[in-house]
């Protein structure tokens, strides 16, 4: 075998860009090559770890972030498109877990994450961030009254087994922990609701 | 002092103690191992099945702004040894399998390794290759041994006569497909290697077994053991594939010493794992049954045919299970062998046990659908007294309990023989039964270390928690050994500075590495009594199995499906499963160890297949879109339980392996639910809608 050089060949440059993301309530400023993804740029470039990448095609769910309060497969947003957003990981959903006044500042964890921890729904943990941000964005989208695929009728529809695990299947678990993650959603929601329901009384 | 006759902490509901970490996302996985300034690996592959590399092309992939070094087989340094084929990668031109890598490029960013690695121009002398498993080839072989280490065939009696002479007979062939792991975190491995003095290496390796792959990589490198590291404190799953290093590890050690005190970070793709990580390879088992009228066995056999690589041998032990699940004077299993020009397989969850209770396991529910008994009473009327094959006595064997149990569970007992006769709607509804088991495994060496630190007691193991609960379950094991709460103690595991552990495979890590603490930990309470000081310590090695009895773990899964008499579409909206499997370390992990494995047996029995064209040798659904693994929606009502048992000779615990056992019979189950529920007989994985459309067209027409 011989190595060989193309004649001529000359530099190929990347486009950068200038942007600047709030992750997880923190102001980033970083250049990036526009063809990265927000998936590498939070893990390669900022060391935000808690999105994973189980695929990089948007079939797995495993890098699932809120942006804008939506949920979105990180993996198929680039970086670029994200200037001036605020995006939130697993890891900083511990921050909304906290009331206005800052009484449960600091660790505590989302409702949505101490329900994955109650129910065992999780085994290897790989999935685990991208599930819980994706159960925190199905629930609002539950709330607002999103239809899915399995909704019958018109009217609101009811959390019910079939509704979760339909509005929780763009995540993938190969340790198959879904049973328990059904589980977790519906106790989270139910506590939610709870909660709702207490500070109306004190409102009222 | 042993073990406690009447744990305290052992058996207790405790939550995860990586719970917390792996809600937020904080367990740090390989890849993402906190290092600055670290370069980015992208592998090169081959686009041809066999072959030779003629000419390799890097100027423009050099010429890329970013790029660090280019390695090919004419510049990668020479590796100490090159037995492991599968490991001997970038030291020759020879292609051996479609997706072999050819070269890697390492870049400052993961961006321009991938367009860098796209740049690479390979050429090629293709020679014809063959990539077709087939049960007619005239090449296929005896190997020396299956894994991990069995006789390749056994023969007891004489089942042509048996079967000849047997009032009712089964003979069919069943086939299992070629099956992928993919653990949803990517094989991953952060390298580093610091040049000064006489040079070390680190490896933040995604692995089942952090000394293995030291073992493995200190030989591939030619390096002491002393002079490699082998970290690895959480692993996003391995399901096997993760139990022997594959071509990554090297690869990013490789890169790591062309570059030196640079740290280099590799995450296979997920199209690659599909050629790189190892896979399942598929099977073709002839099955024949032979039975007295009343449903005792006459002759049992199972022929596997099945595939391997041309570089690398990996025999399925997937007759194995046949050889002891029932009773029968006449029995014979073999297996033989082609190498393919293809990946080479490896480990996956249940190796031989899964495949191998797939056929066998449909052929009894043939056998007694042509005796007119029930399954289960098929099943009862076959239960061996001692191991077939040894004479030894079972440790404990509950299938029959597992049977009976699940049967209340399930609803049995209401069950209509006759298939094709209930309705729900548009839906035909059928339940099956098949069972499971999976051998007690205990590895030769573990060593655990005790020590008092402060007011704790700190248990170190390079042991591996791959989601199966290890760093709760071993403080539990831990706690009861030295008789204190289990607040009181700690572990650290997944680090070859911890006393060696063996890898986390066959179901043994908790025999194995529990072992080792018990034994840790009684060594601690001899030499410093109730009241150890700051800084005392004491190590224990796992002993020798007890090698009097035979010792299995049992279990019976139960299924419901719903064929739509339309479409054809097969559903599965209830599993269940029942198991015996000695002492429960902790019921919440185990039930997920249990589900887990189950779910993955749901897959298998509908959705996964790899597809390997024959004519490229690639697998060409080679992603999550194509190659489908069951999703939320895909799953319903699974549930798994267990009888209370306490196996004295297994381990000091009284505990069996339960990583595998739950993968293991699922497919069968679902199998002969689906006859029941449509009248076909599904004998090829998966059960697609193809499958059953013919027959149900055919009812319709009636
Ligand atoms: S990594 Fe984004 S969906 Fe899989
Ligand atoms: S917990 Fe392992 S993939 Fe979901």
């Amino acid at each position: 075998m011989r190595s060989m050089g193309v004649a001529g060949a000359g530099k190929s440059r990347a486009v950068k860009r200038e942007i600047t993301v709030r992750v997880d309530g923190i102001p980033r400023r970083l250049s990036i090559d526009t063809r990265m993804t927000l998936l590498d740029a939070l893990r390669e470039r900022l060391g935000v770890t808690s999105p994973k990448k189980g695929c990089d095609h948007g079939q797995c769910g495993a890098c699932t972030v809120l942006s804008g309060g939506r949920r979105v497969l990180s993996c198929l947003t680039l970086a670029v498109t994200q200037d001036g957003a605020e995006v939130v990981t697993a890891e900083g959903l511990t921050a909304e877990a906290a009331t206005p006044d800052g009484r449960h500042a600091g660790r505590d964890l989302h409702p949505v994450q101490r329900a994955f921890i109650d129910c065992d729904a999780l085994q290897c943990g790989y999935c685990t961030p991208g599930q819980v941000v994706s159960a925190v964005g199905a629930l609002d989208e539950f709330e607002k009254g999103w239809p899915s695929a399995v909704t019958k009728g018109l009217g609101a529809p009811r959390l019910d087994r079939a509704e979760v695990a339909e509005r929780m299947s763009g995540n993938l678990c190969r340790c198959a922990a879904y049973v328990n993650i059904v589980t977790a959603v519906q106790q989270a929601a139910g506590a939610a609701a709870a909660q709702r329901t207490a500070e109306t009384e004190v409102a009222g | 002092m042993t073990f406690p006759s009447e744990p305290d902490a052992v058996g207790r509901d405790l939550p995860r103690r990586d719970g917390a970490a792996k809600v937020l996302g904080t367990a740090t996985y390989a890849y993402e191992t906190p290092l600055a300034n670290a370069a980015y690996l992208h592998a090169v592959q081959a686009t041809i099945a066999r072959g030779r590399v003629t000419e390799l092309d890097t100027t423009a992939a050099e010429a890329l702004d970013g790029v660090v070094a280019v390695l090919t087989p004419s510049s990668a340094e020479r590796l100490a040894s090159t037995e492991d084929r599968e490991l001997a990668v970038l030291q020759d031109e020879e292609v051996a399998f479609r997706g072999q890598v050819v070269a890697l490029v390492v870049a400052d960013s993961s961006e321009v390794a991938r367009h860098a690695a796209a740049l690479v121009r390979v050429s090629y002398a293709q020679v014809a290759h063959d990539a077709e498993l087939r049960a007619d080839r005239e090449d296929l072989y005896a190997p020396e041994t299956v894994n991990p280490g069995l006789p390749t065939d056994t023969a007891e009696g004489d089942v042509d006569a048996a079967m000849a002479a047997a009032e009712v007979t089964v003979e069919e062939t069943y086939t299992t497909a070629m099956y992928h792991n993919n653990p949803m975190e990517p094989h991953a491995t952060t390298a580093l290697w610091d040049p000064a003095g006489d040079g070390f290496l680190t490896l933040w390796d995604s692995t089942q077994g952090v000394h293995a792959t030291r073992a493995a990589m200190a030989s591939v490198f030619g390096l002491d053991e002393a002079r490699v590291r082998v970290v690895c404190p959480y692993v996003g799953g391995g399901f096997g594939s993760k139990g022997q290093p594959h071509v990554n590890v090297v690869l990013a050690a490789l890169a790591a010493r062309a570059v030196p005190g640079r740290p280099v970070r590799l995450a296979l793709t997920r199209q690659q794992m599909f050629s790189l990580a190892g896979y399942r390879t598929p099977t073709i088992q002839r099955c024949r049954l032979g039975a007295d009228r009343d449903g005792t066995l006459t002759a049992l056999a199972i022929d596997v045919v099945e595939q391997t690589s041309r570089i690398k041998e990996f025999a399925e032990q997937t007759g194995v299970p046949a050889r002891m699940m029932y009773a029968s004077p006449n029995r014979r299993t073999t297996h033989r062998l082609a190498a393919l020009d293809v990946p080479v397989p490896s480990w996956m969850r249940a190796p031989g046990e899964c495949p191998g209770m797939f056929g066998p396991e449909v052929a009894m529910d043939e056998l007694a659908e042509c005796l007119g008994i029930d399954p289960i009473e098929l099943r009862i009327r076959n239960e061996p007294r001692v191991e077939p094959g040894s004479g030894k006595p079972f440790s404990t064997r509950n299938l029959v309990g597992c049977l009976r149990e699940g049967a209340v569970r399930f609803g049995w007992s209401e069950r209509d023989p006759r298939p094709g006769a209930r309705r729900r709607g548009d839906w035909l509804v059928g339940t099956g039964v098949a069972t499971s088991t999976y051998p007690v495994a205990r590895m030769p060496k573990s060593t655990a270390t005790i020590r008092r630190e402060g007011d704790r007691y700190v248990a170190e193991i390079g042991a591996a928690d791959l989601g199966t609960g290890t760093w709760t379950t071993l403080p539990q094991i831990a706690a009861d050994a030295l008789g204190v709460p289990v607040d009181s103690v700690d572990v650290r595991i997944g680090d070859t500075d911890y006393p060696m552990a063996s890898v986390a495979g066959g179901s043994s890590g908790m025999t194995t590495w529990g072992s080792a603490v018990v034994e840790a930990a009684r060594a601690f309470r001899t030499k410093y009594g109730t009241a150890p000081l700051d800084g005392d310590e004491a190590s224990g090695t796992v002993g020798p199995p007890d090698d009097r009895y035979a010792m299995h773990a049992f279990g019976a899964q139960f299924a419901e499906a719903h064929v739509h008499r339309d479409t054809g579409e097969v559903r599965v909206p209830r599993l269940l499963g029942v198991f015996a499997t000695g002492r429960i370390i902790n019921p919440r992990t185990a039930r997920s160890q249990f589900i887990g494995g189950m779910t993955m047996g749901l897959s298998m029995a509908l959705h996964e297949k790899s597809v390997l064209d024959p004519r490229t040798g690639h697998v060409v659904n080679h992603d999550f879109a194509e190659y489908h693994i069951t999703a939320n929606a895909d799953v319903d009502e699974i549930e798994a339980h267990w009888l209370p048992e306490h196996d004295p000779h297994a381990n000091a615990m009284g505990s069996k392996g339960i990583g595998e056992i739950g993968i293991v019979g699922t497919a069968a189950a679902v199998s002969n639910a689906v006859w029941h529920a449509c009248g076909v007989r599904v004998r090829d994985l998966p059960i697609t809608l193809d499958k059953v459309l013919h027959a149900l067209e055919a009812q319709s027409e009636r």
